[in-house]
């Protein structure tokens, strides 16, 4: 069955776990029982029926109502089947929420209509504007506090609107909903008979799946060389296909050769592997190959070079300093590099310069940096090839994401 | 590519890495569906060999066919099996299903990490998936133990655009899921199409079956009359019953899995 990935966002106590939990129980997705159990846990700790309960499993996030950790769970329509990333909305934990953006196709991003937008509203849609997401729908929550008047909604969509413009995301629909009542998530309500848009589950079904993309140039970023019986050299194509009696070249060295076949277990002759697959070849020449080169064609070859422009989001307490070196892993490449410039600092949330020039990100902040790496790299525009296009820094641990911008040719 | 190819390409993409990064490496091998299809997609990656061991970890309390699919499988496969028990000490201090969650943790856990100790092993690779627990939907794909085997849920690594953590600095051993994102009805559609081998006890019998494996005391069947995967397959499709229902540990008190997981169990 297709799946679909989608990330839910939004400020903390918007409301979205609580989405979740209904989308969860008005698409019949909650396992005989679950509802009673949760029932049960509820009224051990004094509370209202939570929907919430359904994605928050940690003790400590039902004891604080809050959600720490992205967690990922699934429920299916007639369409397909969706696995729901819940994204934590606490500023604390924003390096949970990027990671669970990070492996969304599409997003919904909540808003509680009563509150407007709010510092983690316009962090988290900016976020998913970084990480390239396109597909985003907007849910105006809590209509039934305001008596689900039409004033309010136009007020905070016409604010939103104009923010999320500003970062380029254009939403695809903007639903006035509420998660509580169950109103325009799977069913059209009377509560809301001035709003004549789709229901959630409507919105949602117009998404698309993104596949790995097979139709632009040869990607194939080496992950190990097994030495078998052959010399089998074997990773995931990023992008295009690859196919048997194919002239490749290696980088960054430039070698050349041809793809004599591919190497899948149990199968004969498979002529040809395509985007997404986890693969293996075997070259007619003898030529060193290695973990971090990229296998492409002759031609539309991507940018070896060490100076990198980046747009760079921090997400560690302890702040970058220069002279700091840090790991570069891009795709299967992995070398070490310094950032050399820090143009400008930009706070994720109001989008306000901070500084220039500088010498120092801190944790949540945003920067435009010019990286330079130890030895030359295999990259691309992000807009052009994502997979080879967005990168991450460590230091014992993933310290930041990055998306390459403007690459400087060698 | 459809949906199991992409399933499938990312867990061999995981395994692979792990191989890749960490040479000291072991597979938990439960005997369930679960781990059997780990074990054939570390088969797939590796064109055949499995270039590390398989761990079973014996509690003692494990049905016959569990023990008989194991050793089908290993004699089939050519795999290098480690059995991890730390049972007689359970026996020994009378500690048995009654005690709960402490024999969950004798029994599993602490067999586990005398396993661990002897073979000293720098990364695991087990067949959680997040659509079985909650608490396991909130898992990473390469998760890190630290020296009391601890999970710490509260301060996980980012993982972004499957760059995993791949350097351990400190921690006692890293835990690599790589089924992280497949379901019971993948796993089962899976099953069919690969013809991987299943183990009778998922299969119904007298109007029950299994559809979670774990020792015989506290794992109970569901009423059934599946008694092929095709049967199977449907039934996943149309049950209204979460998957590990007959598992006695998931009920015992609320947060029960979440203890159990923040002191070492799979």
């Amino acid at each position: 069955m297709e799946n679909l990935k989608l990330v839910i966002v939004g400020h903390v106590d918007h409301g979205k776990s609580t989405l979740i939990g209904r989308l969860f129980y008005d698409t019949d997705s909650l396992p005989e029982g679950r509802i009673e159990e949760i029932r049960e846990i509820c009224e051990a700790l004094g509370k209202e029926l939570e929907f919430a309960y359904v994605m928050d499993h940690l003790e400590e996030e039902r004891d604080q109502g809050i959600t720490i950790d992205t967690a990922q769970t699934f429920f299916r329509t007639k369409k397909r089947q969706y696995t729901i990333i819940d994204a934590p909305g606490h500023v604390e934990f924003l390096k949970n929420m990027i990671t669970g953006a990070s492996q969304a196709e599409a997003a919904i991003l909540i808003v509680d209509v009563n509150e407007g937008v709010q510092e983690q509203t316009r962090r988290h849609a900016y976020i998913l504007s970084l990480l390239g997401l396109d597909q985003v729908i907007v849910v105006m929550n809590k209509m039934d506090l305001i008596n689900y008047k039409e004033e309010m909604y136009d007020e905070v969509k016409k604010e939103l609107l104009k923010f999320l413009e500003s970062i380029n995301i254009n939403p695809t629909y903007v639903i006035p909903i509420s998660a509580k009542g169950g109103d325009f998530i799977a069913k059209k309500t009377r509560n809301l008979s001035w709003y004549d848009g789709p229901t959630v589950l409507e919105a949602l079904d117009t998404f698309k799946t993104k596949n790995s993309p097979r139709d632009k140039p040869l990607r194939f970023p080496v992950q190990d060389v097994y030495k078998y019986d052959k010399r089998i050299s074997v990773g995931r194509i990023e992008s295009g296909i690859i196919r048997v009696g194919d002239k490749i070249k290696i980088l960054p060295s430039g070698e050349e050769t041809i793809v004599k076949s591919i190497a899948e277990y149990m199968k004969e002759n498979v002529m040809q592997a395509e985007a997404g697959k986890s693969t293996g070849i075997v070259t007619q020449d003898k030529v060193f190959v290695d973990r971090g080169d990229v296998i492409t064609h002759l031609e539309d070859l991507p940018v070896i070079t060490d100076t990198i422009n980046a747009h760079i989001f921090w997400m560690d307490k302890q702040p970058f300093k220069k002279p700091e070196r840090l790991l570069f892993k891009c795709a299967t490449q992995e070398v070490m590099c310094s950032i050399e410039k820090i143009e400008r600092v930009i706070d994720s949330s109001t989008l306000r310069l901070l500084r220039r020039d500088a010498d120092e990100i801190r944790n949540r902040e945003v920067a435009d940096t010019v990286i330079k790496t130890e030895k030359p790299v295999v990259v691309e525009d992000f807009n052009k090839i994502q997979e080879l296009g967005r990168f991450v820094l460590q230091r014992k641990d993933t310290c930041a994401g990055g998306i390459i911008t403007n690459i400087q040719k060698e | 590519m459809n949906h199991l190819d992409r399933l499938e390409s990312k867990s061999i993409f995981i395994i692979r890495e792990a191989y890749k990064k960490f040479r000291k490496i072991g597979m938990l091998w439960s005997i369930g569906k679960d781990s059997t299809t780990m074990l054939w997609l570390a088969k797939k990656a590796f064109y055949g060999r499995v270039p590390f061991p398989v761990i079973y970890i014996d509690t003692g309390l494990h049905f016959k066919e569990m023990y008989e699919f194991r050793d089908e499988c290993v004699k089939k496969w050519g795999l290098k099996l480690i059995v991890s028990k730390n049972y007689e000490e359970a026996e020994r201090r009378g500690i048995g299903p009654e005690a709960k969650l402490e024999c969950c943790t004798v029994r599993k856990t602490e067999a586990l990490k005398k396993t661990i100790a002897e073979y000293k092993f720098e990364a695991l690779l087990l067949g959680i998936r997040r659509d079985e627990h909650g608490i396991r939907a909130k898992e990473r794909v390469f998760s890190p133990r630290n020296r009391d085997f601890m999970w710490d849920y509260k301060d996980q690594p980012p993982e972004l655009w499957d760059q995993f953590k791949t350097r351990k600095e400190g921690e006692q051993h890293l835990r690599v899921h790589p089924l992280l994102h497949w379901t019971e009805l993948d796993i089962w559609e899976y099953i069919k199409r690969e013809k991987l081998p299943v183990n009778p006890l998922y299969f119904a019998k007298k109007g029950k079956r299994y559809r979670s494996l774990g020792c015989m005391p506290c794992t109970s069947p569901v009423e059934s009359e599946a008694d092929t995967v095709d049967k199977i397959i449907n039934e996943v499709k149309e049950s209204k019953v979460a998957e590990r229902s007959g598992r006695a540990q998931d009920k015992e008190e609320a947060n029960a899995m979440q203890k159990l997981r923040a002191l070492g169990y799979m």
